[in-house]
This record gives structure tokens, C-alpha cells and sequence, in this order.
């Protein structure tokens, strides 16, 4: 399991010193995790980074979900972002809820808006401690509903008038952005501003059915320049989730946490208990336990295997040696891999342009790491998104990823 | 905005802090910032009532579930510090009880005094 991460030398955490360093050593509980509480859904986004869609059945219970609330809040885990899937269509999503709420961890949730009618905005706005995140991928019908789906857009305006009339305060608009909605992010502050929302902006990664679309929708280089321009413009009132350290490797560091913290500072609760370092790491290499399992969640975060040896710095790899190595890190973990490429070597969006080189130096033949859970919709879906991505020819993993050397040659300065 | 003894909020992962912060405040996006509370290290301080300290292998964490600002300590002495500032009659008295070297102390006022900015430590009424 631990095959694919970059040699890291077991070192002995360091005292003092930044606090990027340290989190690379790990954190005794997150920070904050991401908890998916189910894999069912009313749409089909074709980027869905979890490929959600059909619910599992072997889903956590009401009981198990509480258990796991019990153990963060033991743990000090002061808040959760809760997704899915779409959460809110799970019917004790709002018992679990006041449950977290009760216990002093605090909830934060994306949501399509599905749910959201006058009387649970006014009751939103009621509850303290919790956050309310609409997804929308265009800042028009148009865009929007290509990725999202016919109607999504309509959804997801409702439930922002819902919340406004309510009073909700600080509630969000989450935005991936992708090629066809970069040029819109003023649009998408104007229209954030109109209910009063906050405009949250993060990155498309090639994860869960996101790997389909990857190639046709993550931003251009230069589009990804355009983006570095506006995040240095308004960086300050917009929320990024930390999701472009990667473009710090054009000078200026962005505000925030420049680091890959999976299985570091952040993780994955999937909806059926099993811990993965990081929401966009949904596949069996990077699957660390399961809170059902013996000593539960905390067990899973502080001993497992794979946890350990993602708690220390890279020292070795084609990126160390590049100029940008401290702002950018490296990029993305999860990117990397689901492009194939070596987790110590280059982002494929890296933006002095060795990721280009290495996704073309691939092997003709390399095959793309695939999650082995897909919970895509089977039959078609209620207007369902018009842009849809390759239809995934069986892919597999290869046996062993680090004997595959796309970066051979490549010199890194 | 990286401190030698705390992180401050800005320092630690932006999106939490900001997104978690004022949500609990009504109105508070557009308020004024918070008063800058004078740190007068010769008065009586506490951690804050609504403030919860966990324990990191470095300091520790600290969190306001009233701001819900997140913020981070990042010495075990400032963790004792922050931790017995009740005990001890002025803040001053609290840095000599957890042994601070002298050379230290300026730096350990300037962690306390932001703390006290960001609402994570409070003033107390002297006990009698
Ligand atoms: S794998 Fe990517 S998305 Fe996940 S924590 Fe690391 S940088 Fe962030
Ligand atoms: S080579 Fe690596 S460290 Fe350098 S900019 Fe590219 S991704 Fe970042």
C-alpha cells in the first residue's frame, strides 16, 4: 500500500520552526475532515470527484454515524465538512446535524441545493454553528448546467434565495473552476454578492468521474495565469479551500495553507466508514482503515500505516530540485496520480510547465489509476449533464505505479 | 503575519478561519473589527471561557467556538503559559512561573498580546 509514496526518510519531527513544517509531521486529530455521508445523489455531475450517484448499501447507520460524532468530538475535531453525494437527500441528515451540533462539532455542508426550501433556510439560519455551501459551476444556466445538469442552476439559485430571505448569514457559493467558468469569476462575485453569499472557489482535480473530463476541463495555462492574476486581486474575500497552492510557483504565495495535507492535517470519512487521506483520494492506495474497524476513527488517523508515512516531508523526487519547490510543493498529490504520474514528481497543471511534459512523456499504454468504486447513476439520469466524459475504457492499476518512469530524463532546475 | 509563538489566524489554513469566522455573529461581516484589546501584561488573564486548547505534538491547537477562529500555539510553554495565566496574579507573574528565560519574554508578550487581539485569552477580575 505504501508503494506509491515518495521515499521519505522516517525523520524525527523538528522543534519550532513554521507551522507548514510541523503540519507536515502530522496533526494528533485534523484540522478539519471531510465526511461524505452518502454516496446517493439527485444529479449526475459529470466531474463528480466521488462518482456519486446510487446509494450504498452498506452505508453507515444512524448509530455508527453518531458513534463516529462521539469519537471527533473526544477528539477535538471542532468541525466537519459534510458532502456526499448529495447529504441532505439522507433522511437524518438534519438529525445529524443538531447531533454534531450538540456535541460541539461544527458542521459545514455542500449541498446542490435540492433540499433547501423556505423552511429549512429559515431553520438554518436558526442554527448556530453551522455553514451552508451551494454548488454551482457557472455563473449563468448555461455553463452551469452543461456539468452540473438541465435545472441545477434553477436548484441551486432557489436555495440562494431561500437562505437570503432567511436571514442566513456567511453562507457560500462553491465553484470548481474549469475552463468554461474561469472567465466568469467577476460574474461569479456579483452574483455572490447579490444574496449576500461568500464566493468559495477550488480546484478541479482529475478525481472520481473528474478523471473523464480532466483533459477537456481544467483550466489552460493560460487560463491558469488569468486565475494567479485575480486570486492575488481578490484573494482576500474570496475562499479557496487552500486548492491553488500549486500556482504559487509563479511568485507571489497565495494566503493560506501551502501544503498537501492528506492524512496530514485533513482526511476522508466515505459514507460507508472508510478513511482516505484525502477527499480527492478516493481509491484503495490511499485508504487507511475504517471507523468500524477496532479503535475506530482515532486508531485510523493515528496509526495507521499509510498516515505515518505520509507524515513527513518529501525530500526526494524531480520537485525538490525546482526553484519553486517551497511555494509550490509539489502540487497535488491527487492529480498526480490519477494522471499517472509519480507523487514525488511535478503537478500535471504544474505552472512552469513540466506537468505538460511529463503527461506527454507517458507511455502510450500507461494505464490511469482507477478508483474501484464507481456509484455512478447505471440508466440515464432526469436531465442529465450534456457534457459527458470519455466512457472510461476498463482502466486498472498497474501493478506497480513507481516502476512506470514518465519524468525519465527530465531535467528539473 | 507567521509568529515566532503563535500562528496567527491569518497564518493558519486561511480557508478555516475565514470560513469559519463570524458565521456565529450576526451582522459581523460588516462590523467593525473586533476592539483591539489592550494587552497590559501587568493585569490578570485567562484563556478565554469559549476558548478550548488541544494538545498538538508541537503546542497545540487552539479554537474560539464563539468567533470560531482557529489559531495555533506553537510551544508547550506558551500551552502551560496560556494554560495557568488564571493561576497567577498578572501575566507578567505567569511568565516567571513557567520559567521563561528572560530573553524569551518579549516574544512570549508579544504571542500573549496577540492572542488577546484575536480573543483567544481574556481579562479577568483580580481574585480577591
Ligand atoms: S491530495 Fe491534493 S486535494 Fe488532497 S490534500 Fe493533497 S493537495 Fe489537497
Ligand atoms: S516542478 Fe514541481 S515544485 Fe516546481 S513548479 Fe512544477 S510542480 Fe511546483
Amino acid at each position: 500500500m505504501t508503494a506509491v509514496l515518495p521515499s521519505r526518510p522516517a525523520g524525527e519531527r523538528p522543534t519550532g520552526g513554521r507551522l507548514i513544517d510541523q503540519f507536515e509531521y502530522g496533526l494528533d486529530a485534523p484540522i478539519c475532515l471531510t465526511w461524505e455521508l452518502t454516496y446517493a445523489c439527485n444529479l449526475a455531475c459529470a466531474h463528480c470527484l466521488s462518482s456519486s450517484g446510487r446509494r450504498d448499501p452498506r452505508e453507515l447507520s444512524t448509530a455508527e454515524a453518531e458513534a463516529v460524532i462521539d469519537e471527533l468530538h473526544r477528539m477535538q475535531v471542532f468541525y466537519v465538512n459534510v458532502g456526499g453525494g448529495e447529504p441532505t437527500v439522507r433522511p437524518d441528515f438534519w438529525h445529524l446535524l443538531d447531533y454534531a451540533i450538540g456535541h460541539d462539532v461544527g458542521v459545514k455542508f455542500s449541498t446542490n441545493g435540492v433540499k433547501l426550501d423556505r423552511a429549512r433556510a429559515e431553520q438554518l439560519a436558526r442554527t448556530d454553528y453551522v455553514d451552508v455551501q451551494i454548488s454551482l459551476d457557472g455563473a449563468t444556466a448555461e455553463v452551469n448546467d452543461r456539468v452540473r445538469g438541465t435545472g441545477s442552476y434553477a436548484t441551486a439559485v432557489r436555495a440562494l434565495e431561500n437562505l437570503a430571505e432567511a436571514g442566513m448569514k456567511d453562507f457560500k457559493v462553491s465553484v470548481v473552476v474549469t475552463r468554461e467558468n474561469v472567465s466568469q469569476l467577476d460574474e461569479f462575485r456579483a452574483l455572490t454578492d447579490r444574496y449576500g453569499a461568500q464566493l468559495r472557489i477550488t480546484r478541479l482535480r482529475p478525481s472520481g468521474r473528474g478523471a473523464d473530463v480532466w483533459d477537456e476541463l481544467h483550466p489552460t495555462q493560460a487560463q491558469q495565469r488569468e486565475l494567479y492574476s485575480w486570486l492575488l486581486a481578490n484573494g482576500e474575500e474570496v475562499l479557496t479551500g487552500d486548492s491553488f497552492f500549486h500556482l504559487s510557483a509563479y511568485g507571489e504565495a497565495l494566503p493560506g495553507l501551502n501544503l498537501c495535507g492528506a492524512g496530514r492535517v485533513v482526511c476522508l470519512i466515505d459514507p460507508v466508514g472508510d478513511v482516505y487521506a484525502c477527499p480527492f483520494a478516493i481509491h484503495e492506495q490511499f485508504l487507511a482503515g475504517n471507523v468500524r474497524d477496532g479503535g475506530g476513527f482515532q486508531r485510523v488517523w493515528q496509526q495507521s500505516d499509510l498516515f505515518q508515512d505520509l507524515r513527513s516531508p518529501q525530500t526526494g523526487g524531480a520537485c525538490t530540485r525546482c526553484a519553486h519547490f517551497d511555494a509550490c510543493r509539489g502540487g497535488c498529490m491527487a492529480a498526480k496520480f490519477f494522471t499517472g504520474l509519480p507523487l514525488d514528481g511535478p503537478d500535471p497543471e504544474c505552472v512552469q510547465g513540466y506537468g505538460e511534459s511529463a503527461l506527454a512523456a507517458r507511455d502510450a499504454d500507461l494505464v490511469t489509476p482507477r478508483s474501484h468504486l464507481d456509484h455512478s447513476h447505471k440508466g440515464p439520469v432526469r436531465g442529465q449533464p450534456t457534457l459527458l466524459g470519455m466512457p472510461s475504457i476498463p482502466r486498472v492499476a498497474p501493478a506497480k505505479m513507481c516502476d512506470e518512469s514518465p519524468l525519465a530524463g527530465l531535467e528539473l532546475r | 503575519m507567521r509568529g515566532v509563538l503563535i500562528d496567527t489566524p491569518v497564518a493558519a489554513p486561511a480557508e478555516q478561519v475565514r470560513e469559519a469566522g463570524a458565521a456565529l455573529l450576526p451582522g459581523s461581516v460588516a462590523a467593525a473589527p473586533a476592539p483591539i484589546a489592550d494587552f497590559d501584561p501587568s493585569l490578570p488573564w485567562r484563556r478565554a471561557r469559549s476558548v478550548a486548547l488541544r494538545p498538538e505534538p508541537f503546542g497545540a491547537l487552539v479554537y474560539h467556538f464563539g468567533n470560531r477562529k482557529l489559531s495555533f500555539l506553537k510551544s508547550k510553554t506558551l500551552v502551560r503559559v496560556v494554560e495557568t495565566l488564571a493561576d497567577h496574579p498578572t501575566a507578567s507573574a505567569t511568565l516567571a512561573a513557567c520559567e521563561v528565560p528572560e530573553a524569551q519574554r518579549p516574544a512570549y508578550l508579544k504571542a500573549l498580546a496577540d492572542l488577546a487581539r484575536s480573543q483567544m485569552i481574556e481579562r479577568r477580575e483580580p481574585s480577591a
